[in-house]
Parts: structure tokens; sequence; C-alpha cells
């Protein structure tokens, strides 16, 4: 237990010591987006009747940085290791297979959680947000990091060198979390890419989550949830077979 | 009492290379053991074998009884590894990566004095606070064997401690692991300076190219070769070719012989004086293991 407790603290305070790159960058990065979009979009979009653009915004930035921020704190944590060489103190260790995986996927909730509800908190300035099911949000933020949590660890053991993560950052995660309907109702979509967008997994994560704050959505909470937390075994039963197999990083 | 380490019938294999091929070996607990060989030979591989970063293609390794894959939470708790490369963590000061390290073993607060006492033993008093990143060569040198030792392991693994260190520091990390030994840690470093394993180890294995070509107590091993090494800077630069049998090496106009005994340089003497070859220069000195080392990688 001390073993995992440590690598969790140490995971958690590798990224609190850079508070300014890990937290306060992505919170302005959203609220960039927020300032934005909500200015040209307000007068001119409503997805939902009674919520303006703006509030419909704030919790899809919110799940969107929690998710992009969950992922990174996992993948950073593990190809900086490997391409530094001292994954090696890691690997030394007599920690099992699945508390490394506890230790890098509750850190990387964390990281998520606490860059989503700063997002929260600025917004609060702006709009007051409604919470119309504070457990439904909780549990699709804790699901949603932990998905990308273990997406990141993934890619952390896949990747060799930084540029691989990049591309892995560029041509999966970006994609899949703009076209998941942060910015927009997938409604608004023509039917083939409302179809497409079934088939994102942060789409469920989004309307779900979105769901939380307005007691309304794109489709059932309750499908969203099944999706996400189906998503989210699958990835971490992979991400366990991969450490327990030593996979690129036991020779 | 079960050994430190014991290998047996260790096969690895990267790809089409073999890099180590059938070894067996068996360290009691409390020894002072030096494994040797040139680069490539295969010392890496072997401890990183041992320490669960690598996997054996076939055979078993243990460290005090308990085998490295199936009970590897035991043997890795049991062994201390410095690794060969100077790695560190870049995010944390020194205090706080031993503290860590610690922790990964599931040792708490009640080992901070222990810590305290290996950053004091190993010079790091005054580098306790500075950043991994910061530190010099030698300092990252130290960090490392610290590491190594944050966890109070009885088998202590040091691949190459000293490549690249200084003499002065070399001379302190030697005393410090001696003074482990002493205190009963089983020490096993690997080296390409001989005269380190010569002074420090007990017993030696020689590697070569995945095999152990020679295993046995230092003592033995310097006594395997003639013991003194005649060594003449020659002028006309020639050597009789009744002396070539003793010949251990040539470059340019130095010639180092083999003597068995010191009695033999009468006749060295003689030989040349009768060929007309002025002698230089002189030095007589002891056998090492690079010559038991140079004698058995060329048999
Ligand atoms: N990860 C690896 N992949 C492929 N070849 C390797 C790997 N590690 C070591 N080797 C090869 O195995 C041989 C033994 O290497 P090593 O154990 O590092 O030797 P030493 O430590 O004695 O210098 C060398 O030929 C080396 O190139
Ligand atoms: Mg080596």
């Amino acid at each position: 237990m001390i073993g995992m407790w440590t690598l969790f603290k140490k995971e958690i305070l590798r990224f609190w010591k850079v508070s300014f790159q890990t937290v306060a960058a992505p919170v302005i990065t959203a609220l960039l987006y927020l300032l934005i979009f909500s200015h040209v979009l307000e007068s001119h979009v409503q997805v939902y009747p009674g919520i303006s653009y703006t509030a419909f915004l704030i919790p899809g930035l919110m799940m969107m940085s929690l998710l992009q921020n969950s992922f990174a704190n996992s993948s950073s944590s593990l190809i900086q290791a490997k391409v530094m060489g001292n994954i090696v103190f890691l690997l030394l260790t007599p920690l099992a297979y699945w508390e490394v995986f506890l230790a890098f996927l509750a850190a990387a909730i964390i990281r998520g959680i606490v860059v989503g509800g700063c997002v929260w908190l600025v917004s609060l300035f702006y709009i007051d947000l409604p919470v119309a099911h504070p457990f439904l949000i909780l549990a699709f933020a804790v699901l949603g990091g932990g998905m990308l949590g273990a997406l990141g660890i993934i890619a952390g053991i896949w990747a060799e060198k930084f540029d691989q993560m990049a591309a892995f950052q560029n041509f999966i995660i970006m994609p899949l979390s703009f076209l998941s309907g942060v910015f927009y109702s997938i409604h608004s979509l023509p039917p083939f890419w409302q179809k497409v967008s079934h088939l994102n997994p942060f789409f469920y994560m989004i309307d779900g989550f979105r769901y939380g704050f307005f007691g309304t959505g794109d489709i059932d909470p309750t499908v969203s949830l099944a999706m996400v937390a189906v998503s989210f075994l699958a990835l971490s039963v992979l991400t366990l077979q991969m450490l327990k197999s030593g996979y690129k990083l036991r020779g | 009492m079960s050994p430190a380490i014991h290998i047996e019938q260790v096969y690895k294999s990267f790809g089409p290379l073999q890099a180590l091929k059938g070894i067996n070996l068996t360290i009691e607990q409390g020894e002072f053991f030096a494994l040797l060989g040139p680069n490539g030979a295969g010392k890496s591989t072997l401890i990183n074998l041992l320490a669960g970063l690598l996997r054996p293609t076939s055979g078993r390794l243990s460290v005090m009884g308990h085998d490295v894959v199936t009970e590897y939470r035991q043997a890795r708790q049991l062994l201390g590894v410095v690794p060969q490369e100077l790695v560190f963590d870049p995010f944390f000061n020194v205090r706080e990566m031993l503290r860590f390290q610690a922790g990964y073993f599931g040792l708490g607060r009640e080992n901070d004095a222990w810590i305290d006492e290996v950053i004091e033993s190993l010079g790091l008093a005054d580098k306790a606070h500075t950043n991994m990143r910061r530190l010099s060569g030698g300092m990252k040198r130290r960090a490392l064997i610290a590491q190594a030792l944050a966890h109070r392991p009885p088998v202590l693994v040091l691949d190459e401690p000293t490549a690249g260190v200084d003499v002065e520091l070399r001379q302190m990390l030697w005393a410090f692991i001696k003074r482990l030994n002493r205190e009963g840690h089983t020490i096993i470093l690997t080296t390409h300076y001989l005269e380190e394993a010569e002074t420090l180890c007990s017993r030696v294995a020689m590697l070569k190219q995945g095999e152990i070509v020679a295993l046995d107590s230092t003592e033995n091993l310097l006594n395997r070769v003639p013991g003194k090494n005649l060594r003449l800077r020659l002028a006309p630069s020639h050597l009789p070719s009744t002396l070539h049998p003793m010949l251990r090496a040539n470059e340019g106009d130095i010639w180092t012989l083999a003597l068995s005994e010191a009695a033999q340089i009468e006749f060295v003497l003689a030989e040349l004086r009768a060929a007309d070859v002025r002698i230089e220069d002189m030095q007589l000195i002891e056998a090492d293991l690079e010559d038991v080392f140079m004698e058995i990688v060329r048999a």
C-alpha cells in the first residue's frame, strides 16, 4: 500500500510543482475558447431552450480540459521517464503492475478534475451555471478522467519518442475531443455525422457531463454512463494487460 | 542460508544476437564479487536480468532464494541496483528522490534516518535539496548509488560505478562500498577497470561474448599467470627469438615479457647482450588481473 501511495503522491507532485504549465495554462486555453466562441455565437446559437450558448459551452470545455489533462498527466510522465531513462527506478521496485496502474490512473484523474474544476470556478464569474445532478457530474468526471488516464498510460508505454506521443495526441486525442459536441449539439449535424459521432466515446462523456448540469442533453445519460463505463473498463483491461506483460518496458 | 545470487543456465537473445549463452553462477551472501569483461561481453545484460529489467530467454535467476520472475516482489525488495547510465528524475531534489524510492519499497518515515545516513556517507549532504538536474556528473553518480541503497537492500549490484568518475570520488566510493560489505551487504560490481576488481573483490567471474570464461578467487586467478612482468625498452627494437616464448605484449619499442620467477631476468639480459640489443629502460611489474584476462581471452 505504501508503495502505491508513494507513486501516486509522486505523480501528483510532478504536475503540481509545475502547475503553471499543467493547470494554469490549460485553464487559460479553455477560457480563450470560451471568450471567442461565446462572443461570436452567443446571439446566433441556442442549443437547448432556455440555456444560453455560453452556459452550454462551459461544461463541454470543462470536460474537454479534464480529458486532455488526464491524458497528458500519465502519458507525459511515462514518455519523459522512458526518454530520460529514469523509468528504471520504477521498474526496479517491487510494485505490482496493477499498483502502477492505479497510482498513475488516480493521479491522472486528479489532474483532470483540478483543471476542469478551475475552468468551472473561473466561469462562475461569467455566468450562473445550474447543477442538476452533482453525482452524475462527478461520475462522468471520474470515469472520463480514468479513461483518458488509461489511454495516456497506453500511449506512454507505446511511444518511444516525443514525436510519436505528439502524433498520438494530434491524430487521436484532439480530433476525438473536438468532434465530440463540445461546441455544438450533434443534432445540428447531418445524419451521417451524427452516426459517426455516436462512435466517439468522447461524445458520451461530454453529453452525459453536460446533462449533469442542465438535466437535458442529446441522449439518455444512463446510456452515456454505460458507454463511458464500458469504454473505461475495456481500456483498463488493455492497459493492465500491457503493464503485466512488460510490453516495451521489460525487454 | 540461500545464496545471495543464483543463476542457472541463463540464455538471453536480442533477436539474432545471443548476448548470454548459458550462464551458471552462484554468489554467496557477504561476498564482494566482480563481474569482469570487455564492452559488449554481457555484464549489463546479466545485471538487468537479475533486476527484472529484462527477461531471460531461458534459465532461472534468484536473489536470496527468490526467483526474479515468479517471486519478483521479494527478489526486488532484497536487491539494490545502480544502473550503468547516469539516469535521474529531473523533477525532484536528492532527498525527495530518495524518500520516494524508499517509499516504492514500502518504507515510510521510519526509514528517513537511514536515508540521511546514506546522504551523509556519500557526501551528498550539502546537495540534499538540490534538484537532480543541477547535480554534476559525479554527484549524479553518488545520488544513483544512494537511490539503490534507499531501501537498505542486503544485495547491492553496481554496474560500472566508476566509469567516468574522478580519482577522488573513486576512492571515496570504494571506501563506502567496502564499509557496506563489512556491515554484511553482498556486493557485486561490474567493471572493466581490472585493478579495481583486483584490490577489492574476493572472487571474480570473467565474461567474454556471453560466456563465463573464468570463475575463481582473485588470488587463484592471479596465481594462474607467471608472477611478474618485465617491461623493456629496446634499441634496436628487436627481441631475440629465444625470448619469444616469454613475450606477453609489444607496443613500438616497449616489450613486455612474462617471468615465472625473478631469476629469469639474468637469462633475458644475457640473451639481449648476445644479440647486441641495448636496454634503454627496464621495469619489473607484478602481474595483475589484466594479464590473467588477456591470457584467458587470447586462449
Ligand atoms: N536491449 C538490447 N537490444 C539489443 N541488443 C542489446 C541490448 N542490450 C544489449 N545488447 C547487446 O548485447 C551485448 C551485451 O551487451 P551488454 O550486456 O550491455 O555488455 P556489457 O555490459 O558487458 O558491456 C552487446 O552486443 C549489446 O550490443
Ligand atoms: Mg555494461
